[in-house]
């Protein structure tokens, strides 16, 4: 593994990027409709824990965007596939967990910009930010991008044709999103619910967040760090075994 | 020394054997060229020599080292161009060679003077700050050949380097590939399923069907095989018998006032058989190609399968007396 390598393929995925800016602000539009719609039209009857619903639902928002951004940036891999441009990076000497870490850190990359767009749209949604916790939130952020990018990597080296792009959103995004307590608190759930969400990663992701956001918390801080943690480092390996494995 | 080297390589997929035990040995600078219709193996083939497929069985070297053994070091010592376009077209054709030159670890020092130098090979130069979207077929093939010299391969591989192009680009590529050859002294390994591409270029060609290699030598040696050029004339008196007589030709057909002739070195006994038979109606000299040579040793066009033409007919005829 190299750090020039690792810094050729972020280099060529930022190059990207950078042309494909309708990409980055549409992906970063849809939450600010969630927040606008959904969050201020049950949030006019609707307060939890006495916090504003769009409040409330504000970290959700940022983990669900994080979710469709780097799940999807990384499924994309099967795309660089199926054309010969992964083919023709394969036969580089470049170490797969090169390539491996330079999209997982490319996939971070964008997930941060995108969440600086809401972030700054939660100024007007009263959100109160000190140095420090904006600090923490970041930090939460790569976290999480690193995590799920490197999830969204594995299900792309698996992957033989772009044809199950549909499935990755119907059986991997939404129920990580909607089993997360991203839209709803997680105190009184259906036992069913609760035992759903008390199992997945991003519910104690969502948590960190919102605790850092705007202080409401469910889990312990030491808890949602070590799921959060625990996951990426997990997301991490099984990401570079794949990689080694994947057939070109 | 062969630089390029495959001992009983094979490659199944399940039962099907896309590469049937293959044997070949290329010489340094030797431009190499696999000829075969689409479907022979011939992609499976600079696959595994590029390590990107494990082989079934049998061994393959490039540049000395083992593909399984030792990969990295394979890669290190070849270029390739794929079949498919394979550059990002949302990068500039200088950014695309660039973040290549920094997975081969080329000293930054080197990389700006390594481009400029890959890019005026190909005469890309111009056109080097423009995103790669915006390039014709035969630039981009061109730009990917740029890029796949970058680390000074000793070994090029070339997978069908025309595939897709009109006539003119095609013979444009082949105008920059004899270039680098001479230039650079690289060997060359090609694929091709055009004949002419395979004339114009290789040293050598080795015929592939069906996962296997059928005949290796030069093209020339290769259409020598065939005995001749083939010559139709058109008289109304032909003396038959004592065509026979004569050395350099070497099959005779009739077909009513039609006769074809099968003429070794038919650019110099053409005239004094023309002179032998006198009066004629009409003249016309097919010469061999590889097509026919293909038709020879596999008993199919490389192209219009099954469709065989009235030649082909009579140099099946004519080989398999041989």
């Amino acid at each position: 593994m190299t750090l020039r390598g690792i810094s050729a393929i972020w280099q060529r995925e930022m190059l990207t990027f950078s042309r494909e800016k309708p990409r980055i602000v549409s992906a970063a539009i849809n939450p600010i409709f969630w927040l606008l719609t959904f969050g201020a039209g049950l949030g006019s009857t609707v307060s939890i824990e006495g916090i504003n619903y769009q409040q409330f639902i504000f970290a959700g928002i940022i983990v669900q965007t994080i979710l469709f951004s780097s799940i999807f940036y990384g499924a994309y891999l099967v795309w660089d596939r199926r054309i010969d441009l992964l083919k023709a990076i394969l036969v580089t000497p470049l170490s797969r967990s090169s390539i491996f870490f330079g999209k997982v850190l490319s996939g971070v990359t964008l997930a941060l910009i995108q969440s600086a767009i809401i972030l700054v749209f939660g100024l007007f949604m009263n959100i109160n930010y000190t140095f420090f916790s904006l600090f923490l939130v970041i930090l939460t952020i790569i976290v999480t991008a690193t995590g799920l990018t490197a999830l969204g990597l594995i299900i792309g080296s698996f992957m033989t044709s772009p044809e199950g792009f549909q499935l990755i959103t119907t059986f991997v995004i939404f129920p990580l999103f909607f089993l997360s307590g991203a839209l709803f608190p997680l105190n009184n759930l259906p036992a069913y619910l609760g035992m759903l969400t008390s199992i997945n990663p991003v519910t104690y992701i969502v948590d960190m967040l919102r605790g850092l956001l705007i202080g409401l918390q469910y889990y312990g801080t030491i808890e949602n760090l070590l799921v959060m943690t625990g996951f990426a480092l997990i997301a991490l390996f099984i990401g570079t075994q794949a990689f080694e494995r994947m057939r070109s | 020394m062969a630089i390029v080297q495959a001992v009983n390589l094979t490659k199944k997929y399940n039962k099907l054997t896309a590469v049937d035990a293959l044997n070949i040995e290329i010489d340094e600078g030797e431009v190499f060229g696999l000829l075969g219709p689409n479907g022979a193996g011939k992609t499976t083939i600079i696959k595994m020599f590029a390590t990107l497929l494990e082989p079934t069985s049998g061994t393959a070297k490039v540049n000395g080292f083992d593909v399984v053994k030792h990969p990295a070091k394979v890669r290190e010592s070849i270029g390739i161009v794929f079949q498919e376009p394979s550059s990002d077209e949302l990068l500039t054709g200088y950014e695309n060679i660039k973040l290549y030159a920094m997975m081969y670890g080329i000293p930054k020092t080197e990389i700006k003077k390594g481009i400029s130098e890959a890019l005026e090979l190909v005469e890309l130069t111009s056109r080097k700050d423009d995103l790669v979207r915006t390039y014709s077929g035969g630039m981009r093939r061109r730009l990917e050949i740029a890029r796949s010299l970058i680390h000074k391969p000793k070994i090029l591989f070339l997978d069908e380097p025309t595939l897709g192009l009109d006539p003119a680009g095609r013979e444009k590529m082949w105008a920059y590939i004899s270039r680098l050859v001479d230039e650079l002294k690289m060997t060359v390994l090609l694929t091709t399923h055009y004949m002419e591409e395979a004339d114009t270029l290789a040293d050598r060609i080795g015929i592939i069907d069906q996962g296997k290699i059928v005949v290796i030598d030069t093209p020339n040696a290769l259409k020598a095989t065939l005995g001749g050029d083939l010559v139709t004339i058109t008289a109304s008196n032909i003396p038959l018998s004592e065509l026979k007589k004569l050395k350099y030709v070497k099959k005779i057909k009739q077909e009513n006032h039609k006769v074809i002739l099968t003429i070794e070195n038919v650019s110099k006994n053409l005239q004094p058989l023309l002179k032998f038979i006198g009066k004629i109606d009409s003249v016309e000299v097919r010469n061999t190609t590889l097509n026919d040579v293909f038709l020879k040793f596999t008993g199919k066009r490389i192209r219009e399968e099954g469709k065989n033409t009235f030649f082909d007919k009579i140099i099946q005829e004519s080989t398999s007396k041989a």
